[in-house]
């Protein structure tokens, strides 16, 4: 009699134990194998996320807040918008990488007037970003399902110009070698309008770090770089007509100029302080921290997944 | 007896090799081809779709009209040649794959045939003859029908495993440390001097064969 009670007693227990960890466990919403990957929508409490080949520690992710979807919740998302510091009215934007469609969100929000093309290669990452994370779609943002070189070769037949590339396609499982490569970086280069500018999303823990950077500036000449406080992510802000010489008169000039005044205050609204950003921006000509004669990968050599496998 | 037996396995191990290299050659080609064309094409899944089909589909045409060559005076001299051949053809991958894929990339707007078409034209012929190769090692190295089966099972077993290696050495290393074209001409020159080495030893097999039957004439 009193065992059976005492057993009822664990029981209880038990159950309430699997409650308490399922309300502070991830709840998975939606899960499916794509061409490509495995695709995974996480809910946990108010955050919502997108995640690629979940085992893997090294994957990036797209999150919004449910109850304040246009609040950015990653730090690299909120060092892209550094772009918009350098060049505060890109009419045209190029989104290589779709991920849950929260950049073009917010930008649409940011620049209404903006035209943005979103490239994503897999169509199931499109559909679960229409999905899941409320991804808007009109006359001004489309959708190309598409290799993101196939894309801009392209878009260079058509003429067409963008005033702000992202290159946002790698999830950090497997990077595109061909579009890590001069050539495609040369590609994207000659797609910018004159006073375009472009920021990509980077590897910076590993091998590739090296190879990655000195590809850039093989390409772009000095480029500014927006690294996070602890230094665990890194973009690269290049512009197609090169840098101003000095940097810090440039962010002065920024600074007070009064449309920046408004997009800053914008930006709070969001979750990115402008202010935060600067302090960031290091020019690669007085902050360069790699070695001259670094390899470049181009078409003919890019072991870039073989570069990243061994994070230091 | 025992002497002419013994050079005979000589003969049979170095056309086994051949078979060998002939395997990795493919594999290692087949590897690169993604690479050579994602600059066009990109790197969706109906890129490998067009190189797989490319190169199952000449293998195929390949072990057909190897087989099909061996049933007319076969040699170890056409076998070299065919070795020098496919060597050859690899070279336009190199040289040409550029302004192909170019031209290819804007007459045909929809990358599942354009990539289909460009690894027609930089795979198919190459592929081909070296998929030649492997009917025609079975009848050099057949002696009776009874062993037949044994040998082909044995020249499959080499030639695919050549084809292994040459996946993952490529896959793992090579293009770590070597530029695509760079690998590309080192295939090709190893071909071509498999091949030239293999018309030496034809030629050398066949005055060894002519003193020896000479001695054979004047020992009656």
């Amino acid at each position: 009699m009193l065992n059976s009670a005492g057993k009822l007693i664990y029981g209880l227990y038990f159950l309430l134990g699997i409650s308490i960890v399922n309300n502070a466990m991830a709840e998975v919403i939606h899960s499916e194998r794509s061409l490509y990957r495995n695709i995974l929508v996480e809910d946990k409490g108010d955050l919502r996320c997108l995640k690629f080949n979940v085992k893997s520690n090294k994957t990036r992710q797209s999150c919004l807040l449910k109850s304040q979807p246009q609040r950015l919740v990653f730090n690299y998302t909120k060092q892209l918008l550094t772009g918009l510091l350098v060049n505060p009215k890109p009419k045209r934007i190029l989104i290589i990488g779709l991920g849950g469609g929260t950049m073009s969100n917010t930008l649409h929000q940011l620049l209404p007037d903006s035209y943005i093309d979103n490239v994503e290669i897999d169509e199931s990452v499109i559909k679960v970003a229409r999905q899941y994370f409320g991804f808007l779609e009109n006359d001004q943002i489309k959708t190309y399902s598409q290799d993101g070189r196939v894309f801009v070769k392209r878009a260079l037949l058509k003429k067409l110009q963008y005033d702000w590339i992202i290159l946002d396609a790698f999830n950090g499982d497997y990077i595109p070698e061909h579009l890590m490569t001069k050539e495609y970086l040369e590609e994207t280069k000659r797609l910018l309008s004159p006073q375009g500018i472009l920021t990509a999303n980077t590897f910076s823990s590993s091998k590739l770090y090296v190879y990655e950077s000195a590809t850039y500036k093989a390409v772009f000449g000095d480029y500014y770089q927006v690294s996070n406080p602890d230094n665990s992510n890194r973009i690269i802000l290049a512009r197609n007509n090169g840098l101003d010489e000095n940097l810090y008169k440039e962010q002065a000039a920024i600074e007070q100029s009064e449309s920046i005044t408004k997009l800053a205050i914008k930006l709070l609204t969001i979750g990115v302080d402008a202010k935060q950003l600067y302090k960031n921006i290091k020019s690669t000509a007085t902050h360069q921290d790699w070695p001259d004669d670094s390899p470049v990968l181009t078409d003919q050599f890019s072991p870039a997944n073989l570069l990243n496998i061994d994070g230091d | 007896m025992q002497e002419p037996k013994k050079s005979i396995n000589y003969n049979n191990l170095f056309i086994y090799f051949l078979a060998f290299t002939s395997g990795f050659s493919i594999m290692c080609i087949e590897l690169l081809a993604g690479r050579i064309l994602a600059p066009f094409f990109g790197s969706s899944v109906h890129i490998w779709g067009s190189i797989i089909t490319v190169f199952m589909l000449s293998l195929a045409l390949g072990y057909l009209f190897g087989g099909k060559l061996s049933t007319r005076s076969a040699s170890l001299t056409r076998y070299g040649a065919i070795f020098i051949i496919a060597g050859l053809t690899l070279l336009p991958i190199v040289t040409s794959s550029t302004w192909l894929m170019e031209s290819i990339f804007l007459s045909v707007e929809d990358s599942r045939y354009g990539s289909l078409l460009a690894s027609t034209a930089l795979f198919f012929i190459p592929t081909i003859i070296l998929g030649m190769l492997s009917p025609y090692s079975v009848r050099l190295l057949v002696r009776n029908s009874n062993e037949s089966g044994q040998v082909a099972g044995k020249l499959y077993f080499v030639s695919t495993l050549g084809s292994a290696l040459g996946t993952i050495i490529t896959s793992f290393y090579l293009v770590l440390w070597f530029d695509i074209n760079t690998i590309v001409v080192s295939v090709s020159l190893l071909l071509s001097l498999l091949g030239f080495i293999t018309i030496v030893v034809a030629k050398m097999n066949a005055s060894l064969f002519k003193s020896k039957a000479q001695r054979d004439i004047s020992h009656a």
